[in-house]
C-alpha cells in the first residue's frame, strides 16, 4: 500500500494495535483479581480529607461482559476490514471500492431510464415533459449552486435564460461546456490601451456600443483605442464565442455594469471558471441536462 | 513567624475563589454567545451584516468561551480545591497558582478580542493564533508544576483517584496543545500549520477528540470523583473499577480521533482503527458513570432534598448517554448518516450541557459556601429552579437536534428514480427551522439557569467573606 513510506510502519501499527486491544483485556483480567484488604466498615481503609473513603465492590458482571464483547468485536472487525497496517482484511473492502461499486450499480439501474432519451434530439427533449423534469432536477443538484435555482445567474455566474452565450448556445456547445468546463480569461489591458485617461475613454466607448449611459466626448476619443480590444471582442464589439469573448453590445454585463466596473476589468483583467462536470454525470445525464439548459432560452 | 505557622496549617483558597467566580461569569458569557448564534441560525439577519458579529466568528468565540473559559476555570478551581484537600497540604508554589489565574484570564480576553476580529488558525477548538498558543503553553506548564508539586508534597500516602484523572488531564492537554498548535508564524497573529493535507486533519482530530476525552471527560471525572462522594456522604463504589476504567479510558481515547474523518482522504486502515477503539471505549467510559451513580447507593433518598446532588447524578446520566451515543456514531454505517448533520451538534451538547455543565455547577455550588464561610448557598430555591431550567433546556436542545439531524441526514441521501437528489441543500436548511427554534428555546432556558446561578453565587459571596480553611490532621490508615 502506498500509504506507508517503509515496511516498518505496517508492522509497527499492527503490533501496537493488537497489543493495545489485548492490553485492555489483560488489564481487565488482572484488575478483577485484585484483592484489597477491607476494613470493618467495608472500605479499603484509605481515608482522605476526613471522610473520603473507597469501597471495593467487584466489577459489575454485565459491564465486564460488555467490555469483553467490544474487545472481541474489535478483533473480528480488524480481521474482516483493513486496519492492521497494510493487511487488507478478509472482506476485501475499501472505501474507494465501495464508492465505485455504488456508482456503477446506480448507473446500471439508471441505464434503461436514460436509454430512451439518448435516442432523442435536444429539440425533442426540450419539449418532452418527463425529460424536462429530470433535466430540471439534474440542474438543481449540479448547476443551481452557481447559476441559481431560476438559472438566471448572478454577478460572475452567467444567466442561462437570456440566449446570450459566451461560448456558444448550440446543443453541442452547451454539452462541451458541461463536459469540460470553461475558463474565461481576459488579460489586464490597461498598459496596452494607454494611460488612465485612455482607459476611461475606451470604457465610455464600450458603454456607447450598447447604448448605455456614457460621455460621448470620451467615447469618441476612446474609439481608436478599442482596436486593442477588438482582437478578441471583434471590431464591432459583438464578441467571439470561439475564444469566449463576450458580446459588449447587448447591455448584458457578467462582471458588473457601468464605467467603474468596465475600467476595473480593463485594468485588472478577469479569470472566471466553470468546473468540468464530466466525472459527476453520465453522458446520458449530460445529454438530458444540456437539452434542459438549451430549452431555457429556446422556447 | 506565627503568621507562617498559621499559613502552613491552612489551605490556599484565594486562587480557587477567583477561578470559581470567573467560571460562573464566563459561563454566562459563553452561553449567551451560544444563544445569539442559535438565534442567528433561525434569523440570519441577526448577524447585523457585520463581519465581527457573523456566525463564522462568533461560533468559535462560543466554543472557546464555554470550553476553555467556563470549563477551564472550573477545572482550575476544582483541581486546586481537590488536590489540596485530598493531599491534605497547601498548594505547591501558591504565587505560581495565582499567575495561572491571571494568565488564563489573559488567554480568555485575547480570545474574546481576536476571534471576532477574524484571527484564527482554522482548527476547530484550536482556533487561537500562535502568540496566544504560546501563552496557553506557558500557563499550562505552570499549572502542571503547581498540581504535581502539590501531589508530590502530599501528607497522605495514597493518591486519591480524582487526582489520577486531573493529572492525566493536565499532562495530556499539554501534549495535545503543543503538538496540534505547532505552526510556522507568518507575522503577528498569522501562522501556517506544521502539517499538511490529511496529516494535518489527522493531527487536528487526534487533538480535537482528545480535547473532549481529556479536557471535558478526564478532568470532569476528577471533579466527579471528589464532589459526588462528598456531597452524598458515601464512599466511592469500587476501587478496582476506578483502576481499570482509568487506565483503559486514557489509553483508548488516544486512538479514537479518526472517527471524525470517516469516508475522507484518511487511509482506510486509520479509519478502522479509530472506529474499533471508539467501540472499545464504551465500557471504560461507563466505568466512571457506574462508579459515580453506585456511590449513591444507600443515599438515594438525599436526591429528594438535595438539588446539588441532583445536578451531579443527572450529569452522570447524561455522561452515560453521550458516551454510549459517541461509540455508536463512530460506527461507519451510522456515521455516514450522522456526519456533518445537527446530530453531531446535539451529541456534543448532551455531553457539554448535560455532563460537563451540570457536574461543574454541582461542584461550584458545593465549593462557594465553603469558600466564603457560609453554611449553604444564599438561596436553595434558586438552585432548585436552576436545576429544572437546565434539565428541561438540555432535553429540548438535544431532542430538537436529534430530529433535525436525522431528518437532514435522510434528506441529503434521498434519491429519485432518475438518480438525482430528492432535496436540494437549501430545502434541508428550510426544513430545520422549527427545530432550530426549539433548540434556541432550550439554550435560553439553560442560559437563564446559569444567570440565576450567577446571582446566587454573588449573593453568597457578598454575604460572606473569604474563609480560611485549616488542614485537618491526617487520618490513621486502618
Amino acid at each position: 500500500m502506498s500509504d506507508f513510506t517503509s515496511n516498518f510502519w505496517p508492522v509497527f501499527i499492527t503490533a501496537i494495535s493488537l497489543l493495545g486491544i489485548f492490553g485492555c483485556a489483560l488489564l481487565l483480567w488482572r484488575t478483577s483479581k485484585i484483592k484489597v484488604a477491607t476494613s470493618s466498615d467495608g472500605t479499603n481503609g484509605h481515608v482522605w480529607d476526613e471522610d473520603l473513603r473507597e469501597m471495593n465492590n467487584p466489577l459489575p458482571r454485565w459491564w465486564v461482559g460488555m467490555f469483553i464483547f467490544t474487545i472481541i468485536f474489535a478483533l473480528f472487525y480488524l480481521a474482516a476490514y483493513p486496519g492492521l497496517g497494510s493487511y487488507a482484511g478478509k472482506l476485501g473492502w475499501s472505501q474507494n471500492g465501495q464508492y465505485d461499486k455504488e456508482v456503477a450499480d446506480a448507473n446500471k439501474a439508471l441505464e434503461p431510464l436514460y436509454a430512451k432519451y439518448t435516442a432523442m434530439t435536444t429539440e425533442e427533449l426540450a419539449k418532452n415533459l418527463d425529460a424536462k423534469a429530470i433535466g430540471e432536477r439534474l440542474f438543481m443538484n449540479n448547476c443551481a449552486q452557481c447559476h441559481g435555482s431560476d438559472a438566471k445567474g448572478s454577478r460572475g455566474f452567467p444567466n442561462l435564460t437570456d440566449n446570450d452565450w459566451i461560448h456558444g448556445g448550440s446543443p453541442e456547445k452547451i454539452k462541451e461546456t458541461i463536459i469540460g468546463g470553461r475558463i474565461g480569461m481576459m488579460p489586464p489591458m490597461a498598459a496596452a490601451v494607454g494611460n488612465a485617461e485612455d482607459v476611461k475613454n475606451v470604457a465610455n466607448y464600450v458603454l456607447s456600443l450598447s447604448g448605455s449611459m456614457h460621455d460621448s466626448g470620451r467615447a469618441g476619443a476612446g474609439k481608436d483605442k478599442f482596436t486593442t480590444c477588438a482582437a478578441c471582442h471583434g471590431a464591432d464589439g459583438k464578441g467571439n464565442q470561439a475564444v469566449g469573448a463576450p458580446n459588449l453590445t447587448d447591455n448584458i454585463w457578467l462582471h458588473g455594469a457601468g464605467e467603474a466596473a468596465i475600467i476595473k476589468r480593463v485594468n485588472e483583467g478577469k479569470i472566471n471558471q466553470m468546473p468540468a462536470q464530466q466525472a459527476r454525470l453520465t453522458p446520458e445525464q449530460i445529454h438530458v441536462v444540456a437539452s434542459y439548459v438549451w430549452g431555457l432560452s429556446n422556447k | 513567624m506565627q503568621d507562617l505557622n498559621v499559613k502552613s496549617t491552612t489551605y490556599n483558597d484565594g486562587v480557587i475563589r477567583q477561578f470559581s467566580i470567573m467560571a460562573v461569569v464566563w459561563g454566562v458569557v459563553g452561553m449567551l454567545v451560544g444563544v445569539i448564534i442559535a438565534a442567528q441560525l433561525v434569523w440570519p439577519e441577526l448577524n447585523l451584516g457585520l463581519p465581527w458579529t457573523s456566525f463564522g466568528r462568533l461560533r468559535p468565540l462560543h466554543t472557546n468561551a464555554v470550553i476553555f473559559a467556563f470549563g477551564g476555570c472550573t477545572l482550575f478551581a476544582t483541581s486546586y480545591y481537590v488536590v489540596q484537600r485530598t493531599c491534605q497540604t497547601r498548594l505547591f508554589m501558591p504565587k505560581l497558582a495565582t499567575f495561572t489565574f491571571w494568565a488564563w484570564q489573559l488567554v480568555i480576553l485575547s480570545a474574546a478580542v481576536s476571534l471576532p476580529l477574524g484571527f484564527t488558525q482554522g482548527k476547530e477548538y484550536a482556533e487561537l493564533e500562535w502568540p496566544i498558543d504560546l501563552l496557553i503553553a506557558v500557563t499550562w506548564v505552570c499549572y502542571a508544576i503547581v498540581f504535581f508539586g502539590t501531589v508530590g508534597t502530599r501528607k497522605v500516602k495514597h493518591i486519591y483517584v480524582a487526582n489520577w484523572f486531573f493529572g492525566a488531564f493536565i499532562i495530556t492537554v499539554a501534549l495535545l496543545h503543543i503538538v496540534n498548535s505547532a505552526a510556522i508564524p507568518a507575522g503577528f497573529m498569522k501562522s501556517y500549520s506544521a502539517y499538511a493535507g490529511v496529516q494535518d486533519a489527522m493531527v487536528q482530530w487526534w487533538y480535537g477528540h482528545n480535547a473532549v476525552g481529556f479536557f471535558l471527560t478526564a478532568g470532569f471525572l476528577g471533579i466527579m470523583y471528589y464532589f459526588v462522594p462528598k456531597q452524598a456522604g458515601r464512599p466511592v463504589y469500587s476501587y478496582s473499577l476506578s483502576i481499570v476504567h482509568f487506565w483503559a479510558l486514557i489509553f483508548t481515547y488516544m486512538w479514537a480521533g479518526p472517527h471524525h474523518l470517516h469516508y475522507t482522504a484518511l487511509p482506510d486502515w486509520t479509519q478502522s482503527l479509530g472506529m474499533v477503539f471508539s467501540l472499545v471505549l464504551l465500557a471504560p467510559s461507563w466505568g466512571g458513570m457506574i462508579n459515580g451513580i453506585m456511590t449513591m447507593s444507600g443515599a438515594w433518598h438525599k436526591l429528594r432534598t438535595d438539588p446539588i446532588l441532583r445536578f451531579m447524578i443527572v450529569s452522570l446520566s447524561f455522561y452515560g448517554m453521550s458516551t454510549f451515543e459517541g461509540p455508536m456514531m463512530a460506527i461507519k454505517t451510522v456515521n455516514s448518516l450522522s456526519h456533518y448533520t445537527d446530530w453531531t451538534v446535539g451529541h456534543v451538547h448532551s455531553g457539554a450541557l448535560g455532563w460537563v455543565g451540570l457536574v461543574s455547577m454541582g461542584a461550584i455550588y458545593f465549593m462557594i459556601p465553603r469558600l466564603f464561610g457560609q453554611k449553604q448557598m444564599h438561596s436553595i430555591k434558586a438552585i432548585e429552579l436552576h436545576f429544572w431550567l437546565a434539565t428541561i433546556g438540555i432535553v429540548l436542545y438535544i431532542s430538537a437536534l436529534w430530529i433535525s439531524g436525522v431528518m437532514e441526514g435522510l434528506m441529503w441521501r434521498a434519491i429519485n428514480a432518475d438518480g438525482t437528489l430528492t432535496y436540494t441543500f437549501v430545502e434541508s436548511v428550510k426544513a430545520k427551522t422549527p427545530y432550530y427554534i426549539i433548540r434556541l428555546l432550550g439554550g435560553l432556558l439553560y442560559l437563564s439557569g446559569m444567570s440565576i446561578m450567577l446571582w446566587n453565587v454573588i449573593k453568597t459571596a457578598t454575604n460572606g467573606k473569604a474563609a480560611i480553611a485549616s488542614i485537618p490532621p491526617v487520618a490513621a490508615h486502618a
